[in-house]
């Protein structure tokens, strides 16, 4: 499981909240850094990856944890 | 990464229908889209301060009907008086309790995100809407200034 530098709850939050909150925070994040972010939105799965391809910030991993979805996303130069 | 551009039109003025314009231009401007929306006829509806926003299960057999409320109300119950405001209660209750955001979140995240929103100068006069009740974020603009979004834009949605 890679480091994080700031956590995101997001966990109880639907389509499309999820992906909004975490694009909100990382703009107060400096390149490089690593958002957690924790989710129970199964569609979060495949949106964040698609987050991840369309905006260059990295999703260093994804897993499910009891139920829930974690995302490592590194915020892009 | 190459700037890409959204611009949706949003025509229609009720609780369900304000949600695929909002949703899809806030996550698009999440993704890096520089989006316009442009807001005409009923569609002015979700650019009033107060939001006060309805639903009607009238004429519209695709919503589903909590407790089988379907099998004890025919079509013809479904306009009972009442029943409007009934079912806006219950779909505002059941988008709490889905953690589906507001439809005034949503406008505001568009807004904190520099959507782009234009309001149809006609349908303003064709309604007599008054300007006061309108949020304060938005241009006033006719179907060329929409155009001028539009041919430059990657994708362009009617909803």
């Amino acid at each position: 499981m890679p480091d994080s530098n700031q956590e995101l709850d997001a966990r109880g939050l639907n389509c499309p909240l999820p992906i909004l909150r975490a694009k909100k925070t990382l703009n107060g994040m400096a390149a490089g850094e690593v958002l957690k972010i924790m989710s129970t939105d199964p569609g979060s799965v495949k949106d964040f990856q698609a987050f991840a391809t369309q905006t260059g910030n990295q999703l260093l991993d994804s897993s499910e944890v009891n139920g829930e979805f974690h995302f490592f996303l590194k915020k892009s130069d | 990464m190459s700037e890409k551009s959204l611009t949706i039109i949003a025509t229609k003025g009720t609780l369900d229908w304000a949600y695929p314009p909002f949703i899809l231009s806030s996550t698009a401007a999440a993704l890096g889209y520089n989006v316009t929306m442009f807001f005409t006829f009923y569609g002015l509806q979700l650019l009033k301060k107060d939001l006060s926003l309805s639903v009607s299960p009238l004429g519209n057999p695709g919503m589903p009907m909590p407790m089988a409320m379907d099998k004890w109300f025919p079509v013809l119950g479904t306009a009972i008086p009442g029943m409007q405001a009934m079912m806006t209660g219950m779909m505002k209750n059941t988008i709490k309790t889905k953690g589906v955001a507001t439809v005034a979140e949503l406008r505001n995240l568009c807004l904190e995100a520099d959507v782009k929103m234009i309001g149809c100068q006609m349908t303003i006069d064709l309604f007599d809407i008054k300007h006061e009740d309108l949020i304060d974020e938005i241009d006033l603009g006719g179907a060329a200034t929409y155009f001028e979004h539009a041919g430059e834009s990657n994708i362009n949605l009617f909803v």
